[in-house]
């Protein structure tokens, strides 16, 4: 599934919006320690997060991750959009809080993997 | 008669992969020694080896450098231990790496892990993954730290990535922190507002630099009868009018 269709079917927000969103989701992550995500994350994957940390960029580098949804209408700091626009991994918020996000991503089609 | 000294105790070196590669042991003890400043902690993320020669530097300018770590919890929660000397953070080193998450430095991600010596020449890249996590929970590490007569510091608690009330909620009260750490974004006032229920904790603020000019952008007042580690820790227990002044 690409990236694209996931934002217009759950409303995202893109907050990088210069980057190219035709991109291919392979799956699906959810965790909020950074740690966990570097250990079990996979390539290719979307991460939801409530962590708005610069940090999260460099790990979803590292992971190859499809880019990053940020749950709550967290806003993510200057800091971290930039590197988010420097590393190419997109970044999307939603309104919606991480249970109700996932169980709308998992009806996608989209799975842990 | 204690007399106040300035302290700037959460500074990292270019070994951190997150700070920038200007922070060498020489040009850091420069910038305190401009500054005034009289102690400083260096605190890398996980790691200790730039401490002694920034040590070694500082005797030579007549600041006191206190080995540290900024050691990641597995709870993602960041803790500061200052140690009495270069074994004791050494005994602490050995700990964390046998606890760190496994893995090699990304430095394309991450950044470089620089290893400097006095001149600022490269001795080595430190190839841990020191950007992550210990399996080591908040308790563990504390207590390691007090095993080796350090002190046990939450790092800016007031940070919601990586501060111990953003990753657990509160500060649960049997963790045995020596003190606190607000960082430089939030004013005394606010700070005191907020985290007035800690207060039973000594708090300090400190500058937590990544870059040249954070360094001692926060600084906290000690009254000592000498700018030593040993005076430190009495004065975080207010022994005979030493005292840590917030």
């Amino acid at each position: 599934m690409e990236l694209q269709e996931i934002i217009n079917s759950l409303s995202l927000e893109v907050k990088t919006p210069g980057l190219d969103l035709h991109r291919e989701v392979t799956g699906g992550y959810v965790s909020d320690l950074l740690s966990d995500v570097i250990g079990n994350a996979n390539k290719g994957n979307i991460w939801v997060t409530l962590q708005i940390h610069l940090n999260i960029i460099a790990v979803a580098s590292l992971k190859e991750l499809a880019g990053i949804i940020l749950v709550n209408s967290r806003n993510p700091d200057t800091d971290t959009l930039k590197k988010a626009n420097a590393e190419n991994i997109p970044v999307m918020t939603s309104t919606l809080p991480t249970f109700e996000l996932v169980g709308r991503l998992y009806a996608l089609g989209l799975r842990c993997r | 008669m204690p007399v106040e000294f300035r302290a700037d105790l959460h500074i990292h070196t270019c070994l951190s992969p997150c700070a920038d590669l200007f922070m060498t042991p020489r040009n850091i003890i420069e910038k305190a020694a401009t500054l005034g400043i009289n102690i400083i902690a260096v605190c890398d993320h996980n790691s200790a080896e730039n401490i002694a020669v920034t040590h070694d530097l500082g005797r030579k300018r007549g600041i006191t450098v206190i080995p540290g770590m900024e050691i990641t919890s597995s709870e993602e929660v960041h803790i500061l231990g200052l140690f009495g000397s270069l074994d004791r953070v050494y005994d602490m080193q050995e700990q964390v790496y046998e606890h760190l998450q496994p893995g090699e430095n990304n430095e394309d991600a991450f950044g470089m892990q620089v290893v400097v010596n006095e001149e600022d020449e490269v001795l080595a890249f430190n190839k841990r993954l020191l950007i992550g996590s210990t399996d080591l929970s908040i308790d563990r590490v504390v207590a390691f730290i007090h095993g080796f007569q350090g002190i046990a510091i939450a790092s800016h608690i007031d940070r919601e990535g990586f501060g111990i009330i953003g990753q657990l909620g509160f500060i649960p009260p049997e963790t045995g922190f020596d003190a606190l750490e607000i960082s430089s974004k939030t004013p005394r006032d606010k700070a005191v507002e907020t985290f007035g229920m800690y207060r039973s904790i000594p708090w300090i603020t400190s500058s937590d630099a990544h870059q040249l000019e954070d360094i001692g952008r926060k600084t906290v007042g000690l009254h000592l009868n000498h700018a030593t580690f040993e005076e430190l820790s009495l004065a975080l227990r207010g022994v005979e009018g030493r005292k840590v002044i917030f």
